[in-house]
């Protein structure tokens, strides 16, 4: 394959034509500004929290909001990393890592939290009993916990936004598990901008990614030469969502177009979906133990820790 | 034909017998999707169509993250 702007040799070929290494670069980078344009991501007066991890889709996400705080004139102080270490051996030491250097590299001032300091115990530690009394699956718990403690710092650190490392797969991936589901109120918190209402005990978060398949921010990543090594979370394997990616993969390898085919459907039909789950929507309140957000009396993150507080 | 091929995700380094001619038809023989990797030929990615050759040593990038 060639490139269709130069004819040099192509890295990727897209459903407009492909492209080389130079012009990829351009139409990605071009891809995100637009949409964080688009969709005001980013305003001038934002104090910016970005959600990494160490992986492909933060490190990425979180040069080109660099990247894009350069072109606008935004001052960096106003960006930061926050990662969370959930506790899961032989795994997230290996990303943190590559996370420092990068951030040390580019200049943006890093926070790390971690499950065990703020909730006793690792996910390792953690999850068993959880299991145990609740029947959770492991990303059940994780996923409780990291937009716990991401709500959490991003706001103690003064944040307006939080920047997440969503990519198109991942949104495509979540609306067929809603839709497998029939979860139409989860559904409705999707899109590029999360949330059905505003509320002042969430922090509001974007994704950049939005419009880039995973196979685009692995090939910027690579071209980029950033450090992302490849390491694999225990627990992966074990979800649902797992099930999904292949599924969706095995259809775009046959009709190419297919992901973005999910992503468009979709966005056509949210404002309906919000709409309707307006009147829905339990109202967030204040969790009586904690005082971060909650829809009911105690937040899921309470819960989840009172099943682990007697071992 | 003879390829190498390193799988990051597997963390395998492999000398394969190859019998057809592109970077498809090879992750096809390995039964893997092209959605799901890069393939890296002398430290450049290169696409599907790629004829490859003999004694070609590839890299298999996995796209899809671990977590």
């Amino acid at each position: 394959m060639k490139c269709v702007h130069c004819s040099k040799p192509a890295v990727i070929g897209l459903q407009h034509g492909a492209l080389c290494k130079i012009h990829f670069i351009d139409y990605f980078e071009d891809k995100v500004i637009k949409t964080m344009n688009k969709y005001q991501m980013i305003e001038r007066k934002d104090n910016i929290c970005v959600a990494t991890s160490g992986g492909k889709d933060s490190l990425t996400v979180l040069y080109l909001t660099k990247k894009y705080c350069e072109k606008y004139d935004i001052p960096l102080t106003k960006i930061r990393a926050l990662a969370v270490d959930e506790g899961i051996a032989q795994y997230r030491e290996k990303t943190l890592i590559d996370l420092q250097k990068f951030c040390k590299e580019q200049a943006i001032s890093l926070e790390v939290v971690s499950f065990e300091q703020e909730l006793g115990k690792t996910l390792d530690e953690a999850y068993p009993l959880i299991n145990k009394s609740a029947q959770k699956k492991p990303c059940n718990v994780c996923g409780v916990w990291r937009r716990y403690l991401l709500n959490k710092y991003a706001a103690k650190s003064g944040a307006s936004k939080v920047i997440t490392g969503h990519n198109l797969d991942d949104e495509a991936q979540v609306i067929i598990m809603n839709i497998f589901k029939a979860n139409t109120k989860l559904t409705g918190r999707l899109g590029p901008i999360s949330g059905i209402e505003c509320s002042d005990y969430f922090i509001q978060r974007v994704k950049p990614l939005y419009f880039c398949t995973e196979k685009e921010v692995r090939l910027y990543a690579f071209l980029k030469k950033f450090q992302v090594e490849f390491t694999e979370c225990p627990y992966s394997k074990e979800g649902f969502r797992h099930q999904v990616q292949a599924m969706l993969n095995d259809f775009e390898e046959r009709y190419r177009g297919t992901k973005q085919g999910v992503i468009n459907s979709f966005l056509a039909l949210l404002p309906q979906i919000r709409e309707q789950e307006k009147g829905n929507v339990e109202s967030v309140r204040e969790c009586a133990r904690c005082g971060e957000a909650a829809n009911k009396e105690v937040c899921n993150a309470c819960q989840m820790k009172e099943m682990i507080s007697h071992d | 034909m003879n390829i190498i091929v390193a799988n990051e995700r597997e963390k395998t380094v492999t000398e394969i017998i190859f019998s057809g001619v592109t970077v498809a038809d090879l992750l096809q023989q390995l039964h893997l999707n092209l959605e799901a990797f890069l393939v890296v030929r002398n430290r450049e990615v290169i696409t599907e169509d790629e004829a490859l050759h003999e004694d070609d040593t590839l890299e298999l990038l996995s796209v899809i993250s671990g977590g």
